[in-house]
């Protein structure tokens, strides 16, 4: 059970860490949201995962799997509201053609 | 920084963190507060204000070198003045001399409470808590009087475009904030009448509570939610709550205690504590709740008004 739950805690420790490199690293506001929108829900998971298996009987699990729920719900929604923000404000994503890259520029209402 | 915005994300973002610092030094009560409070919902009522007042700062015409003199000289003498202070944690403390062994082993006899965070802020300084509520219930007969905007006809056009709309436009987030306002309203008086039991009370539900109708707010537009939540009657609650909470106080000096003193609300003194909290607890989170939706609403309103004079 403890190493299960190591496990889990590892590979949720792992994706937090690739989701922040990925937020330094990747060239452009999208890209940028892509990494930490799909890590950070998994990495939460796994992490509550993770946590439930430390203490597998009792109110905990229940709180956490609350939590869980609730994360699942909120954070592809924020990721999604964020998304939707940029693109209501003409934020375009970096292409590789160096003509695309004028029109990057955002004009802001 | 000039930018209002990364001001009030940062300002925010220092909320959070008072908040972790706070649990790290075991005050949760306080934490909670703070994360609510400070990181929710006062970043949501700047945001707000700056949605009027425009998004980056003026230029300041004066030199900034007196203030920056001023608030170093400020500074300084504060931290002079905390020389003289106590070591942080030492047990030889004054406040950990004479009130604190009080409250740690005598609350549980006196008020029968196991969190003894509400029992201090609910019992033993009812009378502080009193004139916080009061001071809350101001700040929103402030933004009353100098922001309210005369009732308009309720607009049923807008409200009809608006449910027209329901599932184009913010598809994913309306629908989703559908399944979670019920869910954060039960949370709020979870936390509410929780409070004796862990952390929570009051001025956190109230603020939670205040916080699911914001986000409704937000999402399904200032006149559907004015439809469902009346000007008068959330005016008429925050005085409500104020009353609730002084009239307890009263209740008790009728019956010839001290102003809050709750024993006096029941035969068995614990007992009277306890109705006693519950009720000053629920007049604070009545309180809370309203005041906040009325600056909300107020501030947002006027936002709309300016709209429409512009068009």
């Amino acid at each position: 059970m403890d190493i299960s739950s190591a496990l889990f805690l590892l590979i949720g420790g792992f994706l937090c860490i690739s989701g922040g490199v990925g937020i330094l690293r990747f060239p452009d506001f999208y890209t940028r949201m892509h990494a930490v929108g799909v890590t950070e829900t998994l990495a939460t998971a796994m992490i509550l995962i993770g946590l439930m298996l430390q203490n597998p009987d009792g109110l905990v699990v229940v709180k956490l799997m609350i939590i869980l729920l609730m994360t699942l719900f909120i954070s592809p929604t924020a990721s999604h509201a964020l998304a939707s923000a940029a693109v209501h404000n003409n934020l375009m994503p970096e292409l590789d053609k160096k003509e695309d890259n004028e029109k990057e520029t955002s004009s802001n209402p | 920084m000039k930018d209002l915005f990364a001001v009030i994300m940062l300002s925010g973002i220092y909320g959070l963190l008072s908040a972790s610092f706070f649990v790290a030094m075991d005050a949760v009560d306080v934490a909670f507060t703070e994360a609510s409070v400070g990181a929710g919902i006062s970043t949501l009522l700047m945001l707000v204000a700056i949605t009027m007042t425009g998004r980056s700062e003026n230029p300041t015409r004066h030199k900034p070198v007196l203030a920056l003199a001023v608030v170093i000289v400020t500074g300084s003498l504060l931290i002079y003045g905390t020389l003289d202070m106590p070591y942080f944690g030492l047990a030889q403390d004054p406040v950990h001399l004479h009130v604190a062994p009080r409250y740690i082993n005598d609350s549980m006899q006196e008020v029968g409470v196991p969190n003894i965070v509400t029992s201090v802020l609910a019992s033993y300084r009812g009378f502080d808590t009193f004139g916080e509520v009061v001071v809350i219930f101001t700040a929103g007969m402030g933004v009353l009087a100098l922001l309210s905007v005369a009732h308009r006809p309720k607009d049923t056009a807008e409200i009809d475009s608006i449910n027209k709309s329901m599932h184009e436009e913010h598809l994913i987030l309306r629908i989703v904030a559908k399944i979670l306002i019920p869910f954060i309203l039960l949370f709020a008086l979870y936390v509410q009448f929780h409070g004796d039991f862990g952390p929570g009370g009051g001025f956190q539900a109230g603020v939670i509570f205040a916080a699911a109708i914001i986000l409704y707010t937000m999402l399904f537009g200032m006149s559907t939610a004015r439809r469902v939540i009346n000007q008068t009657y959330i005016q008429l609650f925050a005085a409500i709550g104020v009353l609730l909470y002084g009239s307890v106080g009263v209740i008790s000096l009728l019956n010839g205690k001290n102003f809050l003193d709750y024993s006096a609300l029941s035969a068995d003194p614990v007992a009277g504590q306890h109705l006693g909290i519950l009720l000053i607890e629920l007049g604070v989170g009545i309180t809370v709740a309203s005041v906040m939706v009325i600056i909300f609403f107020n501030f947002a309103g006027r936002k709309n008004d300016q709209q429409n004079n512009r068009e």
